[in-house]
């Protein structure tokens, strides 16, 4: 069982809202954000490695991680945390290195819901219209491909762990 | 799964999607949603020859992601407007790369939440 989760990219404005529940409390869900062990831990890698250079997840704090495919090519991303209220709200820019420039700014919002459960919905806003299609294009297709290869591994990590 | 319902559009998405099943390709894509490049310009963030630059864009034009000018002396490559909107209109694709992260975020909660349970309440 998984929560779905919704997205929306409006025609014709530069935005993405993002909407997930996890069956898990609002200061959990919070912590897997502030703990840079425990963001490393899902955050990524998707098809490659990731290194946290550095990770400071509270008010006028920042962080940059690194990304490094088979053929040594490194994938650097950067931004800063603007607010962040705990067990409530974030907010961030975010900067692909390889496209230097191009920041998009994305708030946070984690709402308790009954039996311990939370909503995350992020927002982004992105420079362009061309800038946002261009990094769904980019982001697209290995979450295709790694998604169904990152659920197996969950499931069997799950099934291999008493409950 | 079945995303679709029309086979010649899933021919040209799965065509789309290898195309980008890599990072580097992938990269070309981000830079060139700000704009036209050169492709000594797309080679310029990567340890990898021009040479292996020009293949990755090989890739990208045949399945219709990018274009070249044809006559213009520096030839530089443009996304294709109109199958990326058709990529981008696929939002199910993008979700999954998403849901991936979330449903890791998950697995990570459900590991501290059970290192919590151990504590006798």
């Amino acid at each position: 069982m998984t929560n779905p989760v919704t997205i929306t990219a409006p025609q014709g404005l530069p935005f993405i809202d993002i909407t997930r529940e996890f069956d898990a409390p609002v200061a959990a869900v919070f912590d897997a954000y502030r703990d840079p062990e425990l963001f490393a831990r899902w955050v990524g890698p998707r098809d490659l490695g990731i290194q946290l250079e550095h990770y400071d997840f509270s008010t006028g704090g920042g962080y940059r991680f690194l990304n490094t495919d088979d053929h040594g090519n490194t994938f650097g991303f950067n931004g800063v945390f603007h607010v962040v209220r705990e067990n409530e709200f974030a907010i961030q820019t975010f900067e692909f290195e390889g496209v230097p420039d191009v920041v998009s700014i994305e708030s946070m919002t984690l709402t308790p819901l009954d039996g311990d459960r939370t909503r995350l919905s992020i927002h982004a806003v992105y420079p362009s219209l061309e800038a946002r299609d261009g990094m769904i294009a980019s982001d697209m297709e290995s979450g295709m491909r790694e998604g169904y290869e990152k659920l197996d591994e969950l499931l069997a990590e799950k099934a291999a762990k008493p409950a | 799964m079945t995303l679709s319902t029309n086979e010649s559009d899933d021919d040209r998405l799965d065509r789309a999607f290898v195309a980008l099943g890599d990072p580097v390709r992938r990269a070309i894509i981000a830079r060139l949603s700000t704009g036209p490049a050169t492709v000594n310009e797309l080679a310029e963030p990567f340890s990898i020859t021009t040479q292996a630059i020009s293949r990755h864009i090989q890739v990208l034009e045949q399945a219709g992601l990018v274009t070249r000018s044809r006559d213009a002396q520096r030839r530089p490559v443009h996304l294709a407007p109109a199958e990326l909107e058709r990529l981008t209109a696929w939002i199910d694709r993008y979700r999954l790369g998403t849901e991936q992260r979330f449903r890791a975020l998950d697995a990570v909660l459900t590991t501290t939440r059970s290192t919590e349970r151990k504590d006798p309440s």
